[in-house]
């Protein structure tokens, strides 16, 4: 087999504020042609740093030594003219946020003919005629028609096809994807996922694909570089990865993976007094002037009792977090009722409702910008205690604070630190620090550990269930990813389209799912196995013949 | 967190630590004449050799537009003053007005900016309108009209700096209104603002706690820009007639009103020299503000390269970006050789 791509000792290094720091160090590979390879690491790993260099992306305050040999060209050094003939002809790139990756004031018809235009000669019909036919190729329904459209006439899913296509038209050897599914639901990736395999079968491109999810390279992958703080410690065949894992690191990381697990046992919850009843929730988003409104929440109906944990699963714009900003009055309720600790939250006051906050925690998505950046951590976490406290001292509250850094598992110490100076997981920590503070009867997590790497996601998700057990607070857990809400939940509900389509316990919901699509959602998690995998995918393409 | 030095984290200081190249060049430039200037104002009364309003000594009156000599080193104005001491007494008046025009429009801008933002609605909407109505007006025509209702028509040293000052303070407050209101409108949907809600603070702990805080990082910015702003607003006054009268207080805007004439007569040390203190202060000024801001960009500020060779470890964190009052403190900032 011929190499495509051939790396070897590649050292790339950045200028920073902070002083030089390496990114990559010392990587050697390669990949053959028609093969698919992926790059696994954690963020900062230096997996994207590689693949960019490739395609010489990086920027100028980054400096890399080494070869890369492209179509028997060393990239390095390389610019101008001759890295743009490179550029597209031997290597395209797909990237993760398919939405920023094409210009908005251009139709996609025009953006593909770009690529062709800069690359040879072309006709305005010839490239047009090219255009029609790769989107056609990439499965864009109507291509004839559809080329003249701008790109907020896709879905997320469409424009990475879009993406692709732009990468396929000028024949590559490779095609470089940067965590080309990680911005996409589930059953979306499943399909982008396909269509990445046709490619390679088809036309026979190799593809280095990075991704942090290992159901990802257990789906596509032949073979996989795992890559720890820029070093490659590990290179096998997928089965071997999976099967035999080498290298301590990624053994950890293969651990660390959620999976769904319908025989985990869980204790039952006694029936009490349900500290929140949604009665045909409705929540209705004003519409610009003359467009109607959007309805977010369409009549859901659920019910939490104390010490539960409801596990709120579906995609992006289900209204998964809306229902959570509800709960914790950051939205108004417009329709049918919801009752949180005996407070009807339809058309509630301020006044009276703030009392109910102290009762109340939230965790947030994002850890990078849910606490101010000016204040200490041990400031970020006193302050439900000093807006509900009445006037506790100074010590006390600093000794308060010191106890919840504990029941968290962060040293005290990290009490006088500044929010960057943390890295995400710990911030995550501080977050439940924060809002278990007051020791509330409900908890709301809005996708907590989505920004996080799968082995801290691990550790944040193992605490949350210990702190759930120690302070028994009742938990709204609102999650895209069923494997984490199955390793919390006691119960799942899940949300389409603003509509609740299955609820109930979360072994009877995981294992005989009714709703169809339950049974696509659950279908198109990759597992990372790539032997159960095949057979899932055989799974889910016979639940597409069905529809 | 490491005991970063209280130097490092001034504010001017640690964007000159920071920056490398030409930008170092135009930040240190920009430094050194804004502190020529400052220490100039001070020492004024020290440096100059004749008051600003003196017209002669033991010798007898200094005699009009004499040309620059042993006596008078610059020469004389048309009225019989001494050049260099009008120079130089001018920019204790130009530092006063600076001071006076920012501190004032700073606070009322800052909080009608916080406040306008934050609660948003009707408020928000009239304070905007204003604040682009007062925009869209000609600067300097407002600025007149301010200094005649607040003198009054009267000239005293005092009436004169805060005529100037209160005139380009109504100039000034749309600016820091706008910036800071941009500001909190961004900062009230961050998460961390959110979480106070949840948290159930009240909006004047978010505002004062949470959002004035971090809304004021651009301040030194704009501050900066406006005191050049401020001077020029003030030599154009002072040149329309509008300013301090020579008895006041030196100013240099009057001083070229008055050399007009002499530019077509061969004078030229009475323009020249007033017209280049405005010209360098100006210019000192902004290249400290323009090279504030290019640093706090990312984006914009230039680094070394990295050198080949042995590197320290990988795992320093990077914070991303620096800003200009990083009080918060970036302490992976290493000392630049």
């Amino acid at each position: 087999m011929t190499d495509v791509v051939s790396i070897s000792n590649l050292d790339v290094s950045f200028a920073t504020d902070g002083g030089d720091v390496v990114a990559v160090d010392d990587v050697s590979f390669t990949v053959g042609a028609g093969e698919i390879v992926a790059i696994v690491g954690e963020s900062g790993s230096g997996k994207s740093v590689t693949a960019k260099t490739i395609i010489g992306l990086l920027p100028s305050t980054a400096t890399a030594t080494g070869a890369v040999l492209l179509g028997g060209r060393n990239v390095i050094g390389l610019s101008g003219q001759r890295l743009r003939e490179v550029r597209g002809q031997d290597a395209a790139m797909v990237f993760q946020e398919p939405s920023t990756s094409l210009n908005p004031v251009y139709t996609v018809g025009w953006q593909l003919a770009e690529g062709l235009r800069a690359h040879g000669k072309y006709s305005r019909r010839q490239a047009r005629a090219t255009a029609i036919e790769y989107l056609a190729k990439v499965g864009i329904p109507d291509p004839d028609k559809r080329v003249d459209f701008y790109p907020h006439q896709f879905s997320g899913g469409q424009k990475q096809r879009i993406v692709i296509a732009m990468a396929l038209a000028l024949g590559p050897e490779l095609i470089i994807a940067d965590e080309p599914t990680t911005a996409l639901d589930v059953t979306v990736q499943a399909e982008i996922l396909d269509l990445l395999r046709r490619v390679r079968d088809e036309f026979g491109t190799s593809i280095v694909l990075i991704t942090h999810n290992m159901g990802v390279v257990a789906d596509l992958a032949d073979r996989v570089v795992v890559m720890y703080q820029g070093e490659v410690v590990e290179r096998a065949t997928v089965t071997d990865l999976f099967s035999s894992p080498q290298h301590e690191y990624t053994q950890r990381l293969l651990a660390a993976v959620p999976r769904i697990d319908v025989g985990r046992e869980r204790t039952p919850v006694a029936p009490a007094e349900p500290v929140v009843v949604a009665d045909a929730l409705t929540i209705e988003y004003a519409g610009r002037f003359g467009s109607g409104s959007f309805r977010a929440v369409d009549s859901v109906s659920f019910e939490i009792a104390p010490g539960e944990v409801l596990g709120l699963v579906g995609e992006s714009g289900s209204g998964k977090t809306t229902i959570g900003r509800a709960i914790g009055g950051l939205t108004r309720v417009t329709g049918g009722s919801l009752r949180v600790l005996g407070h009807e939250m339809r058309g509630v006051r301020e006044r009276n409702f703030s009392a109910v906050r102290r009762r109340i925690g939230f965790v947030f998505q994002d850890p990078a910008s849910s606490f101010n950046p000016l204040l200490t951590i041990a400031q970020c976490v006193a302050e439900p205690l000093e807006v509900h406290g009445g006037g506790l001292d100074a010590a006390t509250v600093r000794s308060r604070v010191d106890e919840l850094l504990e029941a968290v598992q962060l040293p005290r110490a990290f009490g006088d630190r500044f929010p960057h100076e943390l890295s995400g997981g710990q911030r995550q920590r501080v977050s439940l620090a924060r809002a278990l503070a007051l020791r509330p009867e409900l908890l709301i997590a809005d996708e907590p550990t989505s920004a996080l790497d799968v082995s801290v996601q691990a550790r944040v998700l193992e605490l949350f269930s210990e702190l759930q057990q120690e302070f028994g607070f009742a938990a709204l857990f609102i999650s895209h990813d069923l494997a984490v809400v199955d390793t919390l939940a006691d119960r799942i509900a899940v949300l389409y389209r603003g509509q609740l389509v299955e609820e109930g316990p979360s072994a009877h919901v995981l294992g005989e799912p009714e709703h169809p699509y339950t049974r696509r959602l659950l279908a198109s998690l990759p597992v990372p196995d790539p032997i159960e995998q095949r057979e899932r995918r055989l799974e889910l393409q016979s639940l597409d013949h069905e529809e | 967190m490491a005991q970063r030095r209280l130097l490092d984290r001034l504010p001017v200081v640690h964007q000159l630590r920071q920056s490398v190249g030409l930008q170092r060049g135009m930040l240190v430039a920009g430094l050194i004449i804004t502190g020529v200037f400052v220490l100039t104002a001070i020492l004024a009364p020290v440096l100059a050799p004749y008051g600003y309003s003196q017209l002669r000594d033991e010798d007898g009156t200094f005699g009009a537009q004499q040309p620059p000599g042993p006596q008078h080193l610059l020469g004389t104005t048309v009225g019989g003053y001494d050049v260099l001491s009008r120079v130089i007494w001018g920019t204790q008046t130009a530092a006063l007005v600076i001071v006076v025009a920012v501190i004032l429009s700073i606070f009322i801008g800052v909080l009608l900016g916080l406040v306008s933002g934050y609660i948003g609605g009707w408020l928000d909407r009239v304070l905007v309108v204003v604040a682009d109505a007062v925009y869209a007006f000609p600067s300097l025509l407002l600025a007149i009209v301010a200094a005649i209702a607040i003198s009054g028509g009267q000239s005293s040293f005092w009436g004169g700096i805060l005529a100037a000052a209160v005139s380009i303070t109504v100039v000034f407050i749309p600016q820091y209104f706008r910036v800071i209101r941009a500001e909190t409108v961004r900062i009230k949907s961050e998460a961390y603002v959110e979480s106070a809600k949840v948290i159930g603070a009240s909006p004047t702990r978010i505002m004062t706690r949470h959002v004035l805080r971090n809304a004021t990082r651009t301040l030194p910015l704009i501050f900066t820009l406006n005191s050049s702003e401020a001077i020029l607003t003030l030599a154009g006054l002072g040149f329309l007639g509008f300013g301090i009268e020579p008895t006041a207080a030196a100013e240099w805007g009057y001083d070229l009103n008055k050399s007009l004439s002499d530019v077509t007569s061969g004078i030229w040390w009475t323009s020249v020299f007033p017209g280049l203190a405005i010209v360098l202060v100006v210019l000192g000024i902004t290249l400290v503000g323009e090279s504030l801001n290019d640093l706090a960009d990312p984006r914009l500020r230039t680094r070394r390269r990295a050198d080949s060779g042995p590197h320290p470890t990988a795992d320093v964190s990077v914070v991303p970006g620096g800003t200009v009052d990083d009080l918060a403190g970036l302490d992976t900032v290493e000392h630049r050789p």
